[in-house]
């Protein structure tokens, strides 16, 4: 069944006086995987961060246009973008986790969702680990500081994070590209995994990450949305020649 | 061929005496600069020692200030420090998580910089004036431990907020998107995210913060501290005495040069020894913080 979650219209966005994002419109569809795909500074973390509203936070930003979660606009006047922000979780490029212990890390998460019951807290982030892969590796050590883990650890400590209070929608913002193939491979299967309980979003500047894992994929080239599609047929017999090109490797 | 080769062996052989006289300059004056501070402990100690005691440290002062201890002082200058940075801490770190996290770049916050940049400034003698003016004569409070602990919190106040904000500033942003990622408000995020993080950094300037005003003269001279007290300051409004000020009156008023000199080289030792002794336990604080976060 394909519906679609979160739908992106005619969306600009302005950095000062610059035009970083111009009228793109494309669907998300639900428990899907959508690549973003596309050269350095196209863009693509910009189209990422309008979609949680992160981008608001950076000085001179300016957005127009829609975004819709499920049918409504999130950048109507009267929505508070940290509601959208619960719903929508996050996870960057470098791993980004707190200087606190893996418990602690992940129970904060919850407690900006108003969770605080002890056996709750546990049960979920419990969960969060066994969904991320990480419980075998730190179920004897979770009051040990998040930084003594690895990389590829902290990563998906990363995204146990993010999913502890069940988001709908998950951006990931190049999340493999500071990790080790291994790390990298396991994260790809935590994803595709996940894709049955969330709407997955990655930016990917990894062509054949985006061809292994995702079943949509954009592409996005100097703030313009040149193509969008299953991505088989984006791989394979791209409608676009920027796209072609783009894939073939004629430019990068 | 020949002339080429031994214009190369030339410039080598420049730029190595170059590399070794830029050495050794920076060795010498690293050398200098830090000799003065040996010299200085050297001096103090050799005019002072003498007195030193268990007695000095923790008996009154008998026969008009020639026997006896300084133990007033000591408390003295102990009471008025903590307190003063107690009083400017709040106040100190409010403007710096203003200045780090939420002030934006504009005329304001420049404002402000510059006002603080101006405070830190000025003369201490002034505080002094301003203390006795402000503080004892036009509130009323008198010339007491309350009087020079809210002047001091003033002076030192510049101090605390660039060492509180320096360590907001050194908490890494990606700390603070993450937060704001999980749907956290920017309070939240201050409070249990960034400031936790910044603690060890504003903990080491509170006690640097310490060690300052402790050797600080001209702000208590008019504002509270005195020769002579009989026992121990035990309220905010009783005057007492501090260290600094016992060395400078000990030198200029004491009737007793032969006796009461090396009581004041035997105070300035005590005094260096114990701000030396905060600047090391500064230190320390901020090393073991620093490990436990890597």
């Amino acid at each position: 069944m394909n519906t679609v979650k979160v739908k992106i219209e005619n969306l600009n966005v302005y950095f000062k006086e610059i035009h970083v994002l111009k009228k793109v419109s494309l669907p998300i569809l639900k428990n899907h995987i959508t690549a973003i795909i596309g050269p350095s500074g196209c863009g693509k973390s910009t189209l990422l961060r309008s979609i949680n509203r992160m981008i608001e936070l950076s000085d001179g930003a300016r957005v127009e246009g829609k975004i819709l979660l499920d049918g409504k606009n999130i950048y109507n006047k009267d929505v508070d973008p940290i509601t959208i922000r619960k719903k929508i979780g996050m996870v960057f490029q470098k791993p980004n986790p707190f200087p606190k212990s893996i418990y602690d890390n992940i129970a904060y998460a919850l407690k900006v969702h108003g969770i605080k019951d002890r056996s709750t807290m546990d049960e979920k982030i419990n969960d969060a680990l066994k969904q991320t892969g990480l419980w075998k590796e730190v179920q004897h050590r979770l009051k040990e500081n998040a930084l003594s883990l690895s990389g590829g650890q902290q990563q998906r400590l990363c995204i146990a994070r993010a999913i502890v209070s069940t988001p709908e929608v998950l951006l990931l913002d190049e999340p493999t590209s500071a990790l080790d193939p291994l790390a990298t491979f396991k994260i790809e299967d935590l994803l595709v995994r996940l894709k049955e309980k969330y709407t997955i979003v990655i930016v990917t500047h990894n062509m054949q990450q985006a061809a292994r894992i995702s079943d949509y994929t954009a592409f996005l080239y100097m703030g313009r949305l040149i193509e969008f599609g299953e991505t088989k047929k984006i791989f394979t017999n791209p409608e676009e020649k920027l796209t072609e090109d783009y894939i073939t490797g004629r430019f990068g | 061929m020949v002339q080429k080769k031994s214009n190369l062996q030339t410039m080598r052989r420049f730029h190595h005496l170059k590399d070794k006289f830029y050495i050794f300059t920076v060795s010498i004056l690293t050398l200098i600069s830090i000799s003065a501070l040996f010299i200085i402990l050297y001096f103090v100690f050799r005019k002072g020692a003498s007195v030193l005691s268990m007695d000095f440290l923790f008996r009154f002062p008998r026969n008009g200030m020639t026997e006896g201890g300084i133990l007033p002082a000591i408390v003295g200058t102990f009471i008025v420090s903590i307190l003063s940075v107690t009083i400017a801490l709040p106040f100190g770190l409010m403007v710096a998580i203003y200045l780090s996290e939420y002030a934006k770049d504009n005329h304001l916050s420049s404002f402000i910089r510059v006002s603080i940049n101006n405070l830190a400034g000025t003369p201490s003698i002034i505080f002094g004036l301003f203390g006795l003016y402000f503080f004892v004569n036009y509130l009323g409070f008198g010339s007491n431990i309350l009087s020079s602990s809210l002047t001091l919190a003033i002076l030192i106040l510049p101090f605390i907020v660039r060492t509180s904000e320096e360590s907001l500033r050194n908490v890494p942003s990606s700390y603070r998107e993450a937060s704001y990622a999980l749907g956290a408000d920017k309070s939240t995020t201050i409070l249990k995210i960034v400031l936790p993080s910044a603690i060890p950094g504003i903990l080491t300037g509170i006690i640097l913060s310490v060690g300052r005003v402790a050797g600080e003269t001209a702000p208590i001279l008019f504002t509270g501290a005195t020769f002579f007290i009989k026992g121990l300051p035990l309220s905010p409004f009783s005057e007492f005495m501090a260290l600094p000020y016992h060395i400078y009156a000990l030198m200029t008023e004491g009737t007793q040069p032969d006796r009461q000199v090396p009581i004041a080289y035997g105070s300035a030792l005590v005094l260096i020894i114990l701000v030396l002794l905060i600047n090391i336990l500064a230190i320390y604080i901020r090393n073991k913080k620093r490990v436990k976060i890597e």
